[in-house]
């Protein structure tokens, strides 16, 4: 029996692995944006070194955990809401590469008045997986919580999208080409997108957690 | 011939393992939480125990409920049982061992001329009622309990998961224990009287009465009726009254082994007694119906209002026409026999 709990505790700890990665991907996301709008281009690129590494590493820890799951027959009853949240939160981390990326790739001309609102926006939508994560954390450990967090992702993913559409109206405003603006407003909507990913995971957990009350 | 006689009541045994031990590892097998070899080599130790430790309370019982002096007429109360409890399985009609054996010990009192200790019998339908009262009383009791340690104690849900699987085995095991310890006077307890086996002693060391050996016999039979056919049950158990989880399966082998327990173990009765609290009667009771009684209970704590009162009522007809088909089966059977 004892082999059981080690069992547990060993993926409990993947898990949190896990969410810890994704957690702090969001811290750094955010850093290599602002980064990004004060050209300091050498730390850009460590972090999108960083947000990659951890991304590789939260996949092999997701598909680890299912495994486990799967070949140890857990959580037999939660073990397809488990497997669900896990892989929608991978779409949030798979989301920030993809758009650190596109930075790196595309190396956009972000006007510096602009620099403020995609600061805005981006902290606001990380901030969406920052409760996200308390969110999931609960689900797993303290049930009566995770609605509270789950509002919270709610409330910023919605403040993501109000500044999404002011910094969006911002560009259209701005005497710039129309493949600029184009281009300014993908980038707006990639870090808004962030957000929204947080919100499905958490629209699934909001389910799931009546699932799993006794 | 001894084992001829005893054939009835082995078969009874073999058909109980096969069934009810579907009461104690059925969720947990078909949930995948406890493996089908794991549960079944548990239940059977744990049946082998119970039997032989405390499974002569229940069977004295039986014993004195009758006026069965010969081995031949144990043989027709035990077949008679049997044929019944067959019979009802396979129309899917519900059915209780407990139950078919007191009324083949009835149909054959009738037969005889044996006027029946109403008291006793009085005392057995009154725990045949109580049974799954209690047993729902036990489940919401622990409903309650395990929602405030889950919801307070931040247990995470993987450590939940191998507590629920470790608790699973436990329940089960005392389940087992108790089904042996309850359930063993349905397959030897109309032999106590014509038991043919004498006390053995090796070397004064080990000395086994002419009644352990029974109980020894009647709990091999219900083992090997667990490890032969109870996983085909397993597979299909549970969900016909309200559907289970894993931690509500577990609240339900508690309340049903706790249940058992309660009719079967003398060591309690005594200690009730001694505390001047009224004891319950020793007497075996349907594990199927402590189960359903449980499964009640939660479904009542829960607020649910999905339990299927057609199936409760179809259940409670069991009480009555189980006893009084193998009551017309046994008192047919005597009948024939001393007329041909």
């Amino acid at each position: 029996m004892p082999v059981i709990f080690k069992l547990a505790k060993d993926i409990e700890n993947q898990i949190d692995g896990f969410l810890i990665l994704v957690y702090e991907s969001g811290l750094i996301f955010k850093m290599a944006i602002n980064e990004y709008l004060n050209n300091d281009i050498i730390s850009f690129n460590k972090n999108i070194a960083k947000v990659t590494d951890y991304e590789r590493k939260a996949d092999e820890l997701r598909s680890e955990v299912e495994k486990q799951l799967y070949l140890k027959t857990l959580i037999p009853d939660n073990r397809g809401d488990v497997l669900d949240i896990l892989e929608n939160t991978d779409n949030v981390i798979d989301a920030m590469k993809s758009t650190l990326s596109s930075f790196s790739v595309e190396t956009p001309k972000i006007p510096p008045q602009l620099n403020l609102m995609y600061n805005k926006l981006t902290k606001s939508s990380i901030e969406s997986v920052e409760w996200l994560i308390k969110a999931i954390n609960s689900f797993f450990r303290e049930m009566k919580t995770v609605n509270c967090f789950i509002d919270k992702v709610t409330e910023f993913e919605k403040i993501t999208d109000d500044i999404a559409i002011q910094l969006k109206t911002e560009i259209f405003e701005q005497q710039f080409d129309l493949s600029e603006k184009m281009q300014l407003r993908y980038f707006a909507d990639n870090i808004e997108k962030i957000s929204d990913y947080a919100e499905i995971v958490g629209d699934k957990l909001a389910i799931y957690t009546i699932k799993r009350l006794v | 011939m001894i084992f001829f006689y005893l054939l009835g009541g082995l078969l009874l045994g073999w058909s109980l393992g096969a069934n009810d031990a579907a009461n104690i590892f059925g969720t947990a097998v078909a949930t995948k939480m406890v493996k089908f070899r794991k549960a079944a080599l548990i239940a059977s130790i744990f049946v082998i125990l119970g039997a032989v430790l405390e499974g002569s309370g229940t069977s004295e019982t039986l014993d004195s409920l009758g006026s069965i002096d010969k081995l031949s007429t144990a043989f027709i109360v035990s077949l008679s049982s049997a044929l019944t409890v067959s019979a009802m399985t396979k129309l899917s009609l519900p059915v209780s061992t407990s139950q078919a054996v007191i009324g083949a010990i009835l149909g054959q009192n009738l037969f005889a001329g044996f006027q029946t200790d109403l008291k006793l019998l009085t005392n057995i339908i009154l725990s045949w009622i109580l049974c799954p009262i209690i047993a729902a009383f036990f489940a919401i009791l622990l409903y309650y309990a395990l929602k405030y340690l889950i919801t307070n104690s931040k247990i995470h849900l993987l450590s939940l998961d191998a507590l629920t699987r470790f608790g699973l085995i436990v329940a089960g095991s005392l389940g087992a224990y108790s089904l042996g310890a309850n359930n063993i006077g349905n397959v030897v307890g109309v032999f106590m009287t014509s038991n043919p086996f004498i006390d053995i002693s090796i070397g004064n060391i080990i000395n086994i009465n002419s009644t352990q050996q029974l109980l020894l016999i009647g709990g091999i039979a219900i083992s090997l009726g667990i490890i032969t056919y109870s996983y085909r049950v397993m597979k299909t158990i549970g969900n016909d009254i309200f559907i289970l989880s894993p931690i509500t399966a577990l609240i339900v082998v508690t309340s049903h082994s706790l249940v058992l327990y309660l009719f079967a173990s003398e060591g309690l009765r005594n200690t009730l007694i001694s505390l001047n609290i009224p004891p319950l009667p020793l007497v075996p009771v349907s594990s199927s119906q402590a189960v359903i009684g449980a499964i009640i209970g939660i479904a009542v704590a829960k607020g649910s209002r999905s339990i299927k009162i057609s199936t409760l009522a179809k259940i409670s007809s069991g009480w009555i026409t189980t006893p009084i088909i193998s009551g017309i089966i046994s008192w047919s059977f005597f009948y024939l026999i001393s007329h041909f």
